[in-house]
């Protein structure tokens, strides 16, 4: 077994081939992996642009530089670059394609073609989002609403056509990694001995399986219905516009645990290693996994409350959505009790982990003001609800996203990132995120609508705060993604295990070689047990140490 | 993968990250079986549509699926019936190393998918001679039983959307009886899901055409028939969505 310290003996997953078109037309899934994760920052980038400008023009009532048409558009796009380039795909395809199979002591993913396929779908989806960009943008909010979206006279039809084939990407994805976990699982490896990202990861895939292709079928009609005018979704010739509400969110409110919850796969790792203490309640944190895929499924129409759904649908949507309170808060839990007397380390990876924790207390704790059916009447449509949903979708997801990144970065490119300036950023990061939305939970209590192109002056001062920290924010991202492209080239070597992880990808060289191991994986060490590991100052490295055998 | 055969021996077509030509065989199973799932939950979104409108506008149904041909149909499902049954003898004689019979039988089943897909575009042909479409394309000439029929788009929101009707022939007996309002909901939902199910039976007659030269290379053996298997399960899925949809659309009351 590959103790920490040895030379590799085979090329790096990096080396083994040079150019470009031998990453294009790669089946391994670390370089996968890698144009995902690349790709994504790219579209994070986009879409923090156009959420920065939408800031701009609300730093004062009235108009600044937007017309009310542009300012539409832009929270369209912003939407839908965020949601379906960044946050659905982000930790799933990049970080689990590249960490998953090793975790599972595998060489590759089950199916590397199809991972393949998912990677130029994405890219097919992304084309055709900048495709509408220029086409004449679209200006339905990222919902697609209809009957609105059946008459604008907006670029519908390529922006619907992305987010189908976006959705197959995602579904083959989410496919991909259920079967692998299947059936790459190592005889030792039972399914409590799996590090507990897997099992976000694979509660994440049953979701993707089972929402998207409803998704799929429901952005289908809406194409249809653009393009010779079908009917389903159409009132004025005896279609029905909610169906598409209903159809849409039962895809779209799963969508949200297929964000969220790859997004508490890493949390549990990452708080485990960097407290160097085992994982507190181990079976429930997978078990509210699971669980949570499943309430996910019965809980569309709290979407629905003022749209004319009945008085008893709305009640027990009501009552199921609380539900869901129950596992997050398990999570919660669990993960605090992990950190209790833990030997914490503040480097970046942790930051953002314990981030993650205030902020998704938060986000989920408010939503429990969205799912109460007489506060939800008042606060439906206003700024309360973006602020929750940012916290929820950004603060908690794309806050893990980075946590991640910062973590696996290591193994994944074998360079260090600038530690110092990303805990700086992972810093900045964090009050530019409350900056920019506690405001905003007061705006909306107080009345301000969403998607508003002007406002009250008595606003003023509250969206002023919160454009200053979404520049705030906004540096603070910029910046990480240009040390992290700078560190891929230049950073400093790093070590096997510069953490101190148990889980299997940290066993093996920093970058990986091509398949990942070096000989078949035959032990696997204990989970989240730290005891055998042991710093080596020369290295850098913690290597394990082999049990004296008596 | 170049190397493979090296790793396992057996078919050049185990790929060497697999343990063995089970392990491949059991993997790309699970995955062929998650994929109906989303089959199965793509269509739902259409299902839903068909029970939702049928029992909010019984009439509608009531009246339109009378212009549905229940001969051509049932013909059809015979066809489709007969492919799977062919599909499914195609795995047995790759499992059971019979190359000619397998080669046989997806042959048949390609032909039998070309033969759905013809009989298809004749009901589809026919509708577009009469004006049975979807949504406000539904200006039918006739009535369901032959009957002239005046024409009249089917919602007040059609000419607004710019469609017209034909003028009425002066002079004509138009004795036909008229359709309920939105009757062209029906061929939305008639036509969005025998399309889908039309696109999966395309898709399904190029996987067979494709196994069909692989079988006649000799690339199946006991060891590796799984693309087979899993093309065969996939056709089957397509048979049984056709199985509800005939009923479903051409056997109402």
């Amino acid at each position: 077994m590959y103790m920490g310290n040895e030379a590799p003996t085979q090329k790096s997953f990096r080396d083994v081939k040079k150019g470009i078109k031998s990453w294009l037309v790669t089946l391994d899934h670390k370089r996968i992996g890698m144009m995902y994760l690349t790709g994504i920052l790219a579209s994070l980038i986009l879409g923090g642009s156009f959420a920065l400008l939408l800031r701009f023009e609300l730093f004062e009532p009235g108009g600044q530089f937007l017309t009310k048409q542009q300012y539409n558009e832009l929270f369209t796009l912003h939407g839908a670059v965020m949601i379906f380039l960044v946050i659905v795909p982000g930790i799933p395809a990049a970080l689990g394609n590249f960490v998953l199979p090793m975790q599972l002591g595998a060489p590759d993913v089950a199916f590397p073609r199809l991972n393949l396929i998912s990677f130029y779908l994405w890219i097919i989806g992304a084309i055709l989002m900048l495709i509408t960009l220029f086409a004449g943008a679209v200006d339905t909010g990222w919902t697609f609403y209809t009957p609105y979206s059946l008459q604008t006279s907006t670029a519908v039809v390529p922006a619907v056509l992305a987010v189908f084939i976006l959705g197959f990407s995602s579904i083959f994805t989410g496919l991909n990694f259920m079967v692998t976990i299947h059936k790459f699982k190592p005889q030792g490896m039972g399914w409590f001995k799996m590090p507990l990202n897997l099992w976000a990861l694979y509660a994440t895939g049953l979701i993707q399986v089972l929402a998207t292709p409803v998704l799929g079928i429901t952005v289908l009609l809406l194409f249809v219905e653009r393009v010779i005018h079908i009917g389903i979704f159409d009132p004025t010739i005896g279609g029905d516009p909610v169906l598409f509400q209903h159809f849409f969110w039962f895809y779209s409110h799963p969508a949200v645990y297929i964000m969220i919850l790859p997004a508490m796969g890493v949390v549990s790792e990452l708080i485990s290693v960097h407290a160097r203490k085992h994982i507190f309640g181990y079976r429930f944190i997978a078990y509210s996994s699971l669980s949570l895929a499943l309430l996910s499924f019965l809980v569309w129409g709290h979407h629905l409350f003022v749209s004319g759904q009945s008085r008893l649908a709305t009640m027990v949507f009501s009552a199921l959505t609380f539900t869901v309170a129950i596992p997050s808060a398990i999570k919660v839990f669990n993960w605090t009790a992990t950190l209790y007397k833990g030997s914490i380390r503040l480097n970046a990876p942790m930051l953002y982990g314990l981030s993650f924790i205030l902020l998704f207390t938060i986000g989920g704790l408010t939503g429990l003001f969205l799912g109460t059916l007489s506060i939800d009447v008042h606060l439906h449509d206003t700024y309360f609800v973006v602020s929750h949903f940012h916290y929820v979708m950004m603060g908690s997801t794309l806050v893990a996203f980075l946590g991640g990144i910062h973590h696996w970065w290591p193994k994944m490119s074998g360079r260090w990132y600038p530690r110092r300036t990303a805990r700086a950023c992972a810093v900045g990061v964090f009050f530019g995120f409350n900056q920019t939305f506690l405001p905003q939970f007061v705006l909306g209590s107080r009345g301000m609508p969403r998607r508003y192109w002007d406002y009250d002056p008595q606003f003023t001062l509250l969206h002023q705060l919160s454009t200053i920290g979404a520049v705030i924010l906004g540096i603070s991202l910029f910046i990480t993604v240009c040390y992290l492209l700078w560190s891929w080239f230049k950073g400093k070597p790093a070590s096997s295990n510069p953490w101190g992880a148990s889980t299997l990808e940290w066993a093996q060289p920093s970058p990986p070689p091509l398949y990942n191991f070096e000989e078949p994986v035959d032990e696997i060490p204990e989970l989240y047990d730290y005891d055998d590991l042991e710093y080596d100052e020369a290295t850098q490295n913690w290597v394990r140490n082999p049990p004296v055998k008596a | 993968m170049s190397h493979a055969a090296d790793h396992h021996g057996g078919s050049p077509f185990i790929q060497h990250h697999f343990d063995d030509a089970g392990h491949q065989f059991q993997t790309g199973k699970l995955g062929i079986w998650l994929f109906l799932v989303t089959e199965i939950l793509f269509f739902s979104g259409l299902f839903v549509a068909y029970i939702l409108y049928r029992a909010q506008h019984p009439e509608i149904f009531e009246y339109a699926h009378r212009y549905l041909d229940k001969f051509w149909g049932a013909v059809n499902t015979a066809v489709l019936i007969c492919s799977s049954l062919t599909a499914a003898w195609a795995v047995r004689a790759a499992q059971k190393n019979q190359k000619r019979l397998l080669t046989f039988c997806l042959g048949f089943t390609v032909l039998a998918a070309f033969g759905f897909l013809g009989i298809k575009a004749h009901e589809y042909h026919h509708k577009w001679e009469h004006g049975t479409l979807w949504g406000c394309r539904f200006v039918p000439d006739e009535d369901p039983h032959g009957k002239a029929l005046k024409p009249v788009l089917p919602a007040p929101g059609c000419a607004a959307e710019g469609f017209t009707a034909p003028k009425p022939v002066p002079g004509k007996v138009y004795d036909g009886e008229l359709p309920p309002p939105n009757t062209g909901m029906f061929f939305s939902v008639y036509f969005g899901m025998t399309g889908l199910h039309g696109i999966h039976v395309l898709i399904g007659s190029f996987i067979f055409i494709w196994l069909f030269l692989r079988s006649r290379r000799g690339d199946f053996e006991p060891d590796y028939y799984g693309p087979v298997d899993y093309a065969a399960l996939y056709w089957h899925l397509v048979d049984m969505i056709w199985i509800y949809l005939f009923p479903m659309l051409y056997l109402i009351h």
